[in-house]
């Protein structure tokens, strides 16, 4: 909180033009708001909100013939960036600005090597050559945090991970020293331990330089962690900016207070366990490697789960917690088949389902659905909603028109219009996919439930109602739900009981409470800690 | 309360349709390729099928009309027996177009079919892309030489000699695109449903090949044209008393230097053709493709 009133970047009246037949006029509107020097400025929004065109119309980077600037200005350091020539504007990107992207593996170059990367910022926009180039290079990387940088220096983006491609892309954007840092989203497509680490690092960076920092997010959690001032917009309009204190704890504007409130807590409620009578589900010694030996010579072989035990009751919520490769999703994709377990038992209704055949297996398929992460993957573009809620029911012989009056009541218990079973999914947003995913994994009257990251994908107010569906329609069915998730948040408040995985083994699982406020193992404990935002308690939803 | 959001969400949306769908053939003919493509195609179809009644018989003799240049009498000219070469390039289109729609419709289902088997059961996979492997190693026309030796030229072994390396294309195209949808949540979700095999791939994998699969079939059938006129050519393709623009162009050799336009007509008029069909070709893609018609 050192930032003086010398803004870096000043963006007044921005209004930017959407092509015709858009969905509304504007992309932006009357878009104010200005970035001092030695300060970080959350820009926060759910999708559609604009602020990501906002941050490419500062670049330059959007395209001017789909979207035109038409009112406004944009001053970095005294520059109206809307009036300088493209041979100007590529200049001042990378001296004076540079950005840095969600997705790190697709902001690099796959055949480049990473130093090579970062060393092509400073031969365009500088006279360094050789080993001077070199050197800077490998002292920028060291700033970022890249364990030995020397030889880090020749590796290629695919060898490195997430979270050291991200720091190359830091240490590119840094390279030139430019007064105005943009990073959209940056941290999203990281895990959480990897993603608390490069919120350190910004803050860290940014504090040494003294630039300003236009930090695009829709996570809550990480603005009450690194932001100085919030600026929250919606349908391309700012609707409320201030301090970041102000904003988190005292929002004035009904929008910014319903986003806030839809963060989920990171206390999970005090509550009884909800799970009765026989498991509907359990495994025990459950195993999946993947691999084989090749046809020459040996393949590479990973133990993606290692000997799972795990018992979900009717009426319970179980959560798998752990980052991407923890071998969460594995299981999920063990239990309902998609993949065959090497090894193991998995009892459903008394049948052990592991190493049955596919003909054997039908009849439980019935029993077992599961809800996936990727609301615009999950429902066949060429078939109609009923189509896809009714193709389960008859395939186990259910007539149409039984399947049908079904379809439409489940249509209405995920609060949905049943005339919509006649359309097209590209005619509904994420969360309505989510909830016709969800409708037609009912129409099968499963025992268990299993939701693959099920909200993971959704706006967080979306992500809200999403959830609490999953947890009426578990009351409602008697369900057995397996809750699979990288957000803690999110199975704080869901879950009756936790399992947390990492490399493939379930290093604790207990009562939520339990494990969320006395973690015994040091990964658990580890996972809550880098949690973001864990010292803020977000108004709870009103 | 949120669920009541929602109902009126899409109960707004269904007053007003979030976008208005032409139709596909619409949507296609506004492109110009398609346009002229199918225009140009359509009148060597219409050629096809009612030229022949019009024009004289392609294969009457008169030899007191030898080597005759194009003329209001005869406008292709004649040949060395004193055809007229009018008549025999409008017959040979109706050759050129069975073969080539014959070849793309024959390839094309054979070709879905095994590739939808090595794209969807993986055991049989390696199996079947080793055979597809060795076909592609086999030149098109030698292969089309072999088997019409063996077994006597006819229009159908010249469509089957054809036929059999074009299928390893369409194979590869097929799996690759099921390799990328089998592993689409919804396809999943069918498997979860309990969904046989049959139903998944005729429902859920199959209609996502279809768009690749119509580009695809105009280039074979081009290619298949021109396959046939130089077998034609050769001499090895269909029997030389039917008149394809190959054999006529094959007869016409010998007398090139003198009487050109013996050539010259059947050429263009494969040229045209080819051209046609491969323009419609191009232009499907840029419809039913639209990533790849944006990057161009």
């Amino acid at each position: 909180m050192t930032a003086s009133a010398d803004p870096v970047l000043d963006i007044r009246g921005l209004t930017v033009r959407l092509p015709e037949g858009a969905d509304r006029a504007h992309a932006i509107e009357d878009v104010s708001f200005s970035v001092n020097r030695g300060e970080i400025v959350c820009v926060v929004g759910e999708s559609g909100s604009g602020k990501s065109v906002t941050a490419f119309t500062v670049m330059g980077l959007i395209p001017r013939r789909e979207l035109t600037p038409v009112a406004g200005e944009i001053m970095l350091e005294g520059d109206d960036l809307l009036k300088q020539r493209p041979r100007r504007l590529r200049q001042l990107r990378g001296e004076r600005m540079a950005m840095i992207f969600q997705e790190p593996m697709t902001a690099l170059n796959p055949v480049m090597k990473a130093g090579e990367q970062i060393g092509e910022m400073l031969e365009i926009h500088t006279s360094l050559r050789g080993e001077a180039r070199k050197e800077r290079v490998i002292r920028a990387m060291d700033e970022v945090g890249l364990p030995d940088p020397a030889s880090m220096y020749d590796a290629y983006p695919h060898q490195l991970s997430g979270g050291q491609r991200q720091r190359i892309m830091i240490a590119m954007a840094l390279s030139l020293e430019p007064a105005l840092l943009i990073a959209d989203e940056p941290t999203t497509a990281l895990d959480v331990t990897t993603q608390a680490r490069i919120l350190d690092l910004m803050k860290d960076i940014q504090r040494r330089h003294g630039m300003g920092v236009m930090f695009i997010t829709h996570d809550f959690g990480v603005v009450a962690e690194i932001a100085d001032r919030v600026v929250v917009m919606q349908h391309g309009k700012v609707v409320e900016q201030g301090r970041a204190e102000d904003i988190l704890q005292n929002p004035q504007h009904p929008y910014t207070r319903m986003l806030i409130g839809s963060v989920p807590g990171l206390v999970p409620p005090d509550r009884p366990l909800r799970g009765h009578g026989e498991p509907a589900l359990s495994t025990i010694g459950l195993n999946k490697v993947y691999g084989s030996k090749g046809l020459f010579g040996t393949g590479r072989v990973v133990h993606a789960a290692k000997d799972v035990d795990l018992v979900v009751q009717r009426g319970e919520t179980l959560g798998v917690v752990g980052e991407s490769g923890s071998g969460k999703s594995t299981v999920a994709r063990c239990i309902v088949r998609l993949v065959d377990p090497t090894d193991g038992e998995m009892t459903i209704s008394g049948t052990d389902i592991a190493r049955i055949g596919e003909g054997a297996l039908r009849p439980h398929r019935r029993d077992i659905q599961i809800v996936f992460q990727d609301p615009y993957r999950s429902l066949n573009p060429r078939c109609t909603i009923g189509q896809s809620i009714t193709e389960g029911p008859m395939n186990f012989g259910i007539g149409k028109a039984e399947a049908t009056d079904r379809a439409r009541e489940l249509m209405r218990v995920v609060g949905l219009s049943p005339d919509a079973l006649d359309r097209f999914p590209h005619q509904f947003s994420g969360g309505q996919r989510q909830r016709i995913c969800i409708a037609r994994a009912l129409a099968m009257e499963p025992k268990v439930l299993i939701a693959d990251e099920a909200v993971s994908a959704l706006d967080v107010s979306v992500q809200a109602q999403v959830l609490d569906l999953l947890d009426d329609v578990r009351e409602k069915f008697d369900l057995a739900m397996l809750f699979i998730t990288h957000d803690l948040r999110v199975a704080a408040q869901i879950c009756d009981r936790i399992m947390v995985m990492q490399h493939g083994v379930v290093v604790e699982q207990g009562r939520t409470r339990d494990i969320y406020m006395n973690p015994q193992h040091p990964y658990t404990e580890q996972l809550l800690l880098a949690a973001p935002g864990r010292d803020t308690t977000f108004l709870s939803a009103g | 309360m949120t669920a009541r959001d929602d109902i009126d969400a899409v109960e707004a949306d269904s007053v007003t349709p979030i976008r208005d769908d032409p139709s596909a053939l619409r949507l296609m003919m506004r492109n110009r390729g398609v346009f002229w493509g199918g225009m140009l195609l359509a009148v060597m179809v219409m050629i096809a099928l009612f030229g022949p009644l019009l024009t004289g018989d392609p294969i009457a003799l008169n030899p007191i009309k030898r080597l005759k240049p194009p003329s209001g009498e005869l406008f292709f000219g004649s040949d060395f027996l004193g055809r007229d070469i009018f008549a025999r390039v409008v017959y040979g289109a109706r050759i050129s177009l069975v073969v080539g729609l014959a070849v793309a419709a024959i390839s094309v289902a054979i070709g879905l079919f095994i590739g939808m088997i090595a794209g969807y059961i993986r055991i049989l996979d390696g199996i079947i892309m080793r055979v597809m492997d060795g076909l592609m190693a086999i030149p098109a026309i030698l292969l089309a030489i072999a088997l019409i030796s063996l077994s006597g030229a006819t229009l159908t072994t010249v469509i089957i000699a054809i036929t059999i390396p074009e299928i390893p294309r369409v194979v590869r195209l097929v799996r690759s695109v099921v390799l990328t949808v089998r592993d689409e949540p919804y396809v999943e979700a069918a498997i979860a449903a309990g969904s046989r095999l049959p139903l998944i791939l005729h429902r859920h994998i199959l209609p996502n090949t279809i768009a690749p699969l119509i580009v695809q079939a105009t280039y074979i059938c081009g290619s298949a044209m021109l396959t046939e006129s130089i077998l034609g050519f050769l001499g090895a393709g269909i029997p030389p008393e039917i008149p394809s623009w190959g054999n006529i162009m094959s007869e016409g050799r010998t007398y090139f230097q003198i009487s050109p336009w013996i050539i010259f007509f059947p050429g263009i008029a494969l040229a045209m053709t080819v051209l046609a069909v491969n323009v419609m070709g191009d232009g499907l893609r840029d419809t039913l493709d639209p990533r790849v018609a944006r990057k161009m």
